[in-house]
């Protein structure tokens, strides 16, 4: 070692130091904590599922659009927020995870201000409210284009639609929202939300509900 | 309790968490860097690797050290990416494109990690797993490693030695990154963040489809993605992907990931040099900017300026609900004024002086508080410059902690505070002066070119965060781009180890009454009045013609 050139010694000192990192870094490390993960929060760690008579129907954390073959949203569904997570292709309607993802838009863009109104006009026909009180958060595209949540006020204009369309009074859909509404972690972290795959699957799960 | 009030709240508990660790950290950290001790593991290490530990390297030896362990990496981050699908869970990735390779090795082995790529289209678990954390890891490593050498150029008096750089950087990821890392990771897997090795599949959804579920070693990687301000997401939705960042309290302890390690450094850096009110005075200076930033870029969103905003009534466009406007604009505010560059919402969709208050985090140099070593190094840079315009107001050699600052020392630092800005607007100057691209710009008009001083910006101070319209996977933004994120860490690191060289090489000279008080109210004024300024001689052109003209119609 000692007649190489330094500049050569210190490239190989480099290199087998970087082989030493990738293995406690880059392997040790992250196997441990894999199997930590699969000890102790079995759940988590493999996405948060959720079943439906044992069988996984989704993730708590990722939404799902709840729409016929041709893209038409479900009445008896309540409706996630517009996502840009998408293949591009015709029968990919959103909330893919192979592509999550935002619509990068600005604040100024036309072709956004052009399909928030769209969005309006669509939620205020589908859902019989008036535009004024339609949320932001039902007209405008997600972060990830995954998001599983959507705001009291969203769920709450969607409820005499899912209503109506499960023959169910207003009032039992008003309270299974309610029990499925999130506060803020500890009174004040995060918005408060409801998640809309668990609370899809509870209004299956009512009697005489069943697909 | 109202949105706003409960932001306050959500704000106040970071501010206590930060100030909690600010001593135990900050005095841990020093003790690690002092310590003459070599854990036996460590030495069995250096053994491993042909190091001898007990060397004490010149300015330029440790630079030395430096640029090889950074180039070795780069060469060895390239070739794993282009052989992924070789590796053993490849989860079905073709070998990453040799362009996009270049960019994104660059990318991880500055601390940038700008991504011209989705996580889950491109990468397969090893690469992520054995190649990019690993880099997440010892990238941070080096940052803190160079800003240690620094340190110790104000500590020493009369020798040519700054510390041994294989030592500093082992030590920066075995005694601090690593436990830390441990520990935050098991936090985040109880929140909710995915761990596993499931590939990409198809699940049946509950209306009879089929639905995509992903997979990975994800907490493991979070945690030192956000820890070591690296910021490269597993998911192409980053910190916005609810299975890197689940819930309310999973978005406030990522924050307080990325702003633990930068706001502690001050405190490592007062007990080095046996005056711990310097700290006091660095760390002032970088919490009131960046609860300035904060306070701003939530005001900004509040107000939802924009027609597209108002018409939807909120600001909600690229924004996640569990994490609402509070949430999302302190994760934005900490993210640029730390070199994370982690997104949990699109900054790109934010108003327009909402996202102007992100770049110009940026544009201050990532010194408020910056990322893991870098910050504070940036810091000392401008707080050198200070002490030198204060030198200049009053006729006397300027001195910083008994050190003088001379032509030779003003040389490195001017040099250093060169170095980003150059990059920066040559590669925005050169991007608006060519065709080809241009055509990357997603929104039309002043927001544009926003869009692209946002890229360069980012890349020239190894943040990370982008306004993501702006299609970058193309052959000019990644070779660019991959040049620009190098010289503008490398260079000014070198800077920095040559200020510390000067330094170390002076005798201490006694403080007199003349002397400048570096802790006292007048200089931290004076150093944020030149943090400002610099920034607005520099980039207001730039400002002017994006934000400005977007903003101001």
């Amino acid at each position: 070692m000692d007649r190489l050139p330094s500049l050569l010694r210190q490239h190989i000192a480099a290199l087998r130091l970087l082989l030493a990192f990738t293995v406690l870094c880059g392997l040790v490390y992250p196997v441990a904590l894999w199997g930590v993960a699969q000890v102790a929060f079995k759940n988590q760690a493999n996405g948060s599922l959720v079943s439906v008579n044992g069988k996984v129907v989704g993730s708590s954390l990722l939404c799902q659009e709840f729409v016929d073959a041709r893209g038409n949203p479900l009445p008896q569904y309540f409706q996630p927020r517009p996502s840009n997570a998408t293949s591009g292709a015709k029968t990919d309607y959103g909330c893919d995870a192979g592509y999550s993802g935002a619509s990068n838009l600005g604040p100024d863009n036309s072709a956004l201000l052009r399909t928030v109104k769209a969005r309006q006009r669509q939620i205020a026909a589908f859902d019989h409210v008036p535009v004024a009180q339609i949320p932001p958060d039902a007209v405008t595209s997600s972060a990830s284009g995954l998001d599983p949540d959507i705001s009291p006020q969203n769920a709450d204009i969607q409820v005499a639609r899912v209503a109506a369309a499960r023959h169910l009074p207003t009032a039992t859909v008003r309270a299974l929202v309610g029990k499925y509404t999130q506060g803020r972690s500890l009174g004040f972290l995060g918005e408060p939300r409801v998640d809309v795959v668990t609370l899809n699957i509870a209004l299956d799960e009512l009697p005489g509900q069943g697909k | 309790m109202s949105g706003a009030v409960a932001g306050v709240l959500q704000l106040g508990l970071l501010v206590a968490a930060l100030a909690a660790c600010y001593r135990p950290l900050g005095d841990y950290m020093a003790r690690v860097f002092l310590s003459d001790r070599h854990w036996r593991v460590e030495r069995a290490w250096y053994r491993l690797a042909g190091i001898d530990p007990g060397a004490d390297q010149r300015w330029g030896s440790y630079a030395r050290s430096m640029l090889a362990f950074s180039g070795v990496s780069v060469l060895f981050l390239y070739l794993l990416e282009r052989v992924q699908n070789h590796l053993p869970y490849a989860n079905g990735m073709a070998p990453v494109p040799s362009f996009l390779a270049w960019n994104t090795a660059a990318s991880f082995v500055t601390n940038t990690n700008w991504q011209n790529y989705a996580g889950e289209s491109t990468m397969g678990y090893t690469v992520q797993m054995a190649g990019l954390a690993v880099q997440n890891f010892v990238s941070a490593g080096v940052g803190i490693a160079v800003l240690i050498a620094l340190v110790r150029g104000f500590m020493r008096n009369k020798t040519d030695r700054l510390g041994n750089f294989w030592v500093d950087i082992t030590r920066a990821v075995v005694r601090l990154l690593l436990p830390l890392s441990v520990i935050g990771a098991v936090i985040l897997m109880a929140a909710g963040v995915i761990d596993n090795f499931t590939p990409t599949h198809l699940i049946a959804a509950v209306t009879g489809g089929q639905q995509t579920m992903v997979g990975g070693p994800v907490a493991s990687q979070e945690v030192i993605k956000e820890l070591g301000n690296n910021g490269g997401g597993f998911f192409n939705a980053n910190s916005a992907h609810p299975f890197e960042n689940p819930s309310p309290f999973s978005n406030w302890f990522e924050i307080f990931l990325m702003l633990v390690i930068p706001f502690a450094l001050p405190r490592t850096f007062g007990k080095m040099v046996g005056d711990n009110r310097q700290g006091y005075l660095l760390v002032a200076v970088m919490l009131g900017l960046w609860l300035t930033s904060v306070g701003l870029i939530s005001l900004f969103e509040w107000q939802h300026a924009g027609t597209a905003l108002q018409a939807a009534g909120g600001a909600m466009e690229g924004k996640e609900v569990r994490f609402g406007i509070p949430g999302s604009a302190l994760f934005a505010g900490s993210t640029t004024a730390t070199s994370t560059g982690a997104v949990n919402s699109f900054l790109d969709s934010f108003t327009t002086f909402g996202g102007m208050v992100a770049l110009c985090n940026m544009m201050l140099g990532e010194v408020v508080p910056g990322g893991a070593g870098a910050g504070l190094y940036g810091l000392l840079m401008l707080a050198v410059l200070t002490v030198f315009i204060g030198g200049l107001m009053v006729g006397r050699t300027p001195e910083y902690l008994g050190k003088k600052i001379r032509p030779t020392e003003m040389k490195w630092a001017a040099a250093y505070i060169l170095a980003t800005p150059f990059c920066v607007l040559v590669g925005s100057a050169l991007s608006l002066g060519l065709s080809v691209p241009q055509r990357s710009i997603l929104n039309p008009g002043p927001h544009g070119l926003t869009e692209i001083v946002y890229a360069f910006t980012s890349m020239g101070n190894n943040n990370g965060s982008a306004f993501a319209g702006l299609a970058t996977n193309t052959g000019w933004y990644n070779l660019a781009g991959g040049v620009v994120m190098l010289v503008a860490r490398f260079a000014a690191m070198i800077f920095v180890l040559a200020l510390g060289g000067s330094l170390a090489r002076q005798q201490k000279v006694p403080e007199s009454a003349g002397t400048l008080k570096t802790h006292g109210p007048l200089f931290a004024g004076l150093l944020v009045g030149v943090i400002v300024i610099l920034v607005g001689l520099t980039y207001f052109p730039a400002l002017a013609l994006g934000p400005f003209a977007e903003g101001l119609r």
